[in-house]
């Protein structure tokens, strides 16, 4: 795996950005704290942003992907924003949050 | 290996290795402090791609914002008197085996898939092209990317009130 | 015979008396009202009277033919048109039924005038001529039909009268059993009757020529020659049934138990029916049928043996009894058995002869005997009469005279006839049945003397009540019994044997029956001579036993009776205990049988009815079972099978975010999985 990576290939960038999105799945799965979710979800967000990235380095050459990146870090942004004031109220209703703990959805 | 090699393994290692912490770690403290040095290691990757913009956009708002947010999060959700259980992991043999399988998708399909790449790597300053961009090819969702902010601006200020307590 | 010749008024003889019984029949109860019995009465006599008439004019017609073409018919139309079987309603007369028809509408005319006095006290006046009226018809039907279908159904006609008319007070329930068992009786007869029938048109029709009327089948009968059935002659099959049928309708042994009860019904229906008329049925039967019984001789055997055992065995009951009815009943069942046994030997002139003097003075034996009832007050037995000469003196002159007769006392119409039967039964027949016959005599005439002086002689034994209503009979019932009793001597003269002077009576009947069949022509004067003075020394003999016991009382009768410890006695006396075997053997076995029918029905038919519905019960209830687990079980299964799954599957609801994480992941990597390695 290593001989292929250097900064002038694609596919460095690429499992980079695998190797996030991966490590930020795994955090969406295990965790039990909210906020660790989220930020897990904050990793998936840069992993497929490095990609939109060098997607654009690499394959096209104009900065449309830079926009794409640009724009997706504006939402993660706002759904930061919003999730984290969810996550707040949780807090407040239920006194923890841990997502375990609140299952109010449960059949 | 030259200087820029070196220095790109570095910022490789930085990145990854912070987002592992962010995954393994039991301290929710650690976790986003670990968050902080991936979102470094992920600008300094933008740059190597040639995005200078975003790189700073990047620090800008994920550093400077999100996880200042989180931070603040942390704290106000945060009990100081039992660390240990914040951040317990649940069920992980099942998540390291679809995760495992998930990556080496990735990776097969990385290293088999011939890219269509272009014939020349050029690097030039992003910022006035991007600008051009936004107001021209993409304005719409330039517009409607400053409703969603401000919606969600509302929307944040509408849960996180305290009258939600009845 | 060829060329019988065609007449119109035949048919009268017939229907005059059937007008009057469906006159009294239908309209009998509203005339008595209205008009009284004595317009049933005219509806009654008349017709029968006008028939005697009517007779009379076809006897001076046939006298007025030649001997051999006395022959008169009377066509109506084409009654049965089926393939070979042609009979018509036709009436035909000849020399033979001339003397019947005359002794039915004229013996039976003065029985009818009789019966209005002695039924004059009965409410149900006009039922009884019906019933008369309708007998008459039936038996000139009898008479005077020229097949054996037409025969047959005034022979069954005169049946259903009897029964009517013995059964005619049936509040009594003892005389409609009488009914019944002489109709019974009959019946089993009838059978015989008809299976002769069909057996003789079945096998005429074999030779191609089936018929029924009397002039057919005499003129084919000479092809059954030869024919048998069942290994023996067609001819001898034939005319034993028909002889069983006779035995049934004339009461010889063994189905003459219905007479003496017969005389349950009133007397006038006992002298017309059970002594001149229906019973004589089945002699005229064999005798119109004689060319065919002669082709029979082992049949013609039978009938001979047959009714010399019952002229004796009658005989022999009617010395014991005491009843005044059953004597007479008796000795009807006696002389019938003398008439046929002079057809048996092959006599047949002599036996309508005998039929004819027969009805005379047994008609007037039976009216008389309904005279001194009447007087009696409704009493019958004899123990209880006596010397009744003084208050019953026209009677007592009739039945005296009657009785003479009967007794074949000499000179009297009896004593021709019955001597010509012995003497016949000696020549044709044989020692062993001219003794039969001659014992029968003498004890005939035993127990009618004896009868006559427990009756009319001697102390009244009767009680002071009846004594006083003792009176002579009303002249309507009177002068009847005159013209019968003093017809029985005239008639004798028509039978005078050969060496007194011609048989007329046998001349008359020679066209039916053919020569030779009258005298004796074999026996030699002496002999028949010798065969006379015995039968009247027996007659004497038995006149003069009577008259020592019941007249004189010097011989008692008791000691006769304590004869062998009284068995003798007994036997006589209850009739050899004939009616208590057929009762216990016939009556008690079809009871059985019709026990045993109903107990089949009740558990075999009965039991397999309810075993099906026990059955089908319990089926229904196995199927019941069936739906009730099986098919509820699969409804209840589908429902508890889907709460199952359901309450498994409501688990993916954890409300765990985790776990819908896991889902969407799972899902995305096996639509990558898939997509990498099946698709393209």
């Amino acid at each position: 795996m290593l001989s292929g990576f250097s900064p002038n290939e694609l596919s460095s960038y690429l499992t980079i950005g695998a190797i996030l999105f991966t490590l930020g799945l795994f955090t969406v799965l295990t965790r039990r704290n909210a906020i660790s979710v989220l930020m897990g979800v904050e990793l998936i967000l840069n992993g497929a942003n490095i990609n939109y990235v060098a997607f654009s380095h690499f394959g096209s050459g104009n900065a449309d992907g830079q926009i794409y990146a640009i724009f997706v870090i504006m939402l993660a942004a706002a759904e930061a924003a919003v999730g984290l004031a969810i996550v707040l109220a949780i807090f407040q209703i239920f006194h923890t949050i841990d997502v375990e703990a609140v299952e109010t959805l449960r059949e | 290996m030259d200087l820029s090699t070196a220095v790109f393994y570095l910022v490789a290692i930085i990145t990854v290795g912070s987002a592992l912490m962010v995954a393994f770690s039991r301290n929710i403290i650690y976790s986003a402090f670990s968050l902080l040095g991936t979102f470094a290691g992920i600008a300094g990757i933008y740059v190597f791609l040639g995005a200078d913009f975003v790189a700073g956009v990047q620090l800008l708002i994920y550093v400077g914002g999100i996880l200042v947010l989180i931070l603040f999060a942390v704290m106000l959700t945060h009990r100081i008197t039992d660390v240990q259980i914040t951040n317990r992991a649940a069920g992980r043999i099942p998540a390291l085996i679809i995760t495992g399988v998930f990556i080496y998708l990735l990776i097969q399909t990385i290293r088999e898939t011939s890219w269509v790449k272009v014939k020349e790597v050029v690097f030039q300053p992003t910022t006035a092209k991007i600008g051009d961009l936004f107001l021209d090819s993409y304005l719409l969702p330039f517009e409607l990317a400053s409703l969603v902010l401000l919606a969600a601006l509302i929307g944040a200020v509408v849960i996180s009130r305290k009258e939600i307590k009845e | 015979m060829d060329n019988p010749i065609q007449t119109d008024y035949l048919r009268w003889i017939v229907f005059l008396p059937l007008i009057g019984a469906i006159i009294n029949g239908l309209l009998g109860a509203k005339i008595q009202k209205s008009m009284g019995k004595g317009a049933i009465s005219f509806i009654a006599c008349a017709p029968v009277v006008i028939a005697f008439g009517l007779s009379l004019v076809a006897l001076f017609t046939l006298k007025g033919l030649n001997p051999e073409s006395r022959f008169l018919i009377d066509r109506l139309y084409t009654w049965i048109s089926l393939g070979s079987l042609q009979v018509d309603m036709a009436f035909a007369v000849d020399p033979l039924s001339t003397v019947m028809i005359l002794v039915v509408t004229g013996i039976g005319g003065l029985i009818h005038i009789y019966a209005t006095g002695y039924m004059h006290d009965d409410k149900a006046f006009w039922r009884f001529f019906a019933y008369l009226n309708l007998f008459t018809a039936a038996m000139l039907t009898l008479v005077l039909g020229d097949s054996l279908l037409l025969m047959f159904v005034g022979w069954e006609g005169v049946g259903l009268c009897s029964y009517a008319l013995i059964g005619f007070w049936y509040q009594d329930h003892n005389n409609a059993r009488a009914g019944n068992k002489a109709f019974i009786v009959n019946r089993v007869g009838d059978f015989g009757f008809v299976l002769g029938m069909f057996l003789l048109f079945w096998s005429l029709d074999a030779q191609g020529h089936g018929t029924l009327t009397f002039r057919e089948i005499a003129k084919w009968a000479s092809t059954l020659q030869g024919q048998t059935i069942w290994g023996l002659p067609v001819v001898m099959v034939a005319t034993l049934f028909l002889f069983v049928g006779a035995t049934g309708k004339s009461a010889q042994i063994p189905l003459h138990v219905w007479l003496p009860d017969a005389m349950a019904g009133p007397t006038p229906v006992s002298a017309l029916i059970h002594a001149a008329t229906m019973v004589t049925a089945g002699v005229y039967m064999i005798a119109r049928l004689g060319f065919l019984f002669a082709m029979a001789p082992e049949t013609l055997h039978v009938v001979a043996v047959i009714a010399a055992a019952t002229a004796l065995f009658a005989a022999t009951i009617a010395i014991t009894q005491n009843d005044i009815k059953k004597v007479l009943a008796y000795s009807t069942v006696s002389q019938l058995g003398y008439m046929f046994l002079a057809v048996g030997v092959g006599a047949y002139a002599q036996g309508v002869f005998h039929l004819v003097t027969h009805a005379f003075f047994k008609a007037c034996l039976f009216l008389g005997a309904g005279s001194v009832i009447h007087a009696m007050g409704g009493e019958q037995d004899m123990t209880k009469m006596g010397g009744l000469r003084k208050h019953l003196p026209r009677t007592f002159i009739t039945y005296l005279l009657a009785t003479l007769a009967l007794t074949g006392f000499p000179g009297t119409a009896g004593f021709f006839s019955k001597d010509g039967i012995l003497e016949e039964a000696y020549a044709r027949g044989g020692m062993g049945l001219w003794l039969a016959g001659l014992c029968g005599a003498g004890l005939t005439a035993f127990y009618m003397w004896r009868q006559v002086f427990m009756t009319f002689f001697g102390e009244c034994r009767a009680d002071e009540h009846t004594k006083h209503h003792l009176h002579e009979s009303p002249p309507v019932m009177t002068w009847p019994l005159v013209i019968l009793a003093l017809g029985a001597f005239p008639v004798g003269i028509l039978g005078l044997p050969a060496f007194l002077g011609h048989h007329r009576f046998v001349e008359w009947l020679e066209p039916v029956f053919g020569h030779g069949h009258g005298e004796a022509a074999h026996l030699s004067h002496e002999t028949a001579l010798l065969l006379t003075v015995i039968s009247v020394v027996v007659a004497l003999a038995g006149l003069g036993l009577a008259y020592l016991m019941y007249y004189r009382q010097t011989l008692s009768p008791e000691r006769f009776s304590a004869l062998a410890g009284g068995l003798f006695y007994r036997l006589s006396y209850n009739k050899y205990y004939v009616d208590e075997i057929y009762q216990a053997i016939f009556v008690n076995g079809t009871l059985l049988l019709a026990r045993i029918g109903a107990l089949f029905d009740q558990y075999v038919v009965d039991g397999i009815v309810n075993g099906s519905a026990s059955l089908t019960r319990f089926i229904a209830w196995l199927n019941g079972l069936f739906d009730a687990y099986v098919i509820d079980g699969i409804v209840n299964a589908v429902g508890n099978i889907t709460f199952w799954v359901g309450n498994r599957v409501r688990r993916v609801q954890t409300g765990n975010i985790n776990s819908y994480l896991y889902g969407i992941l799972i899902a995305v990597v096996v639509a990558i999985i898939v997509k990498l390695r099946y698709w393209s």
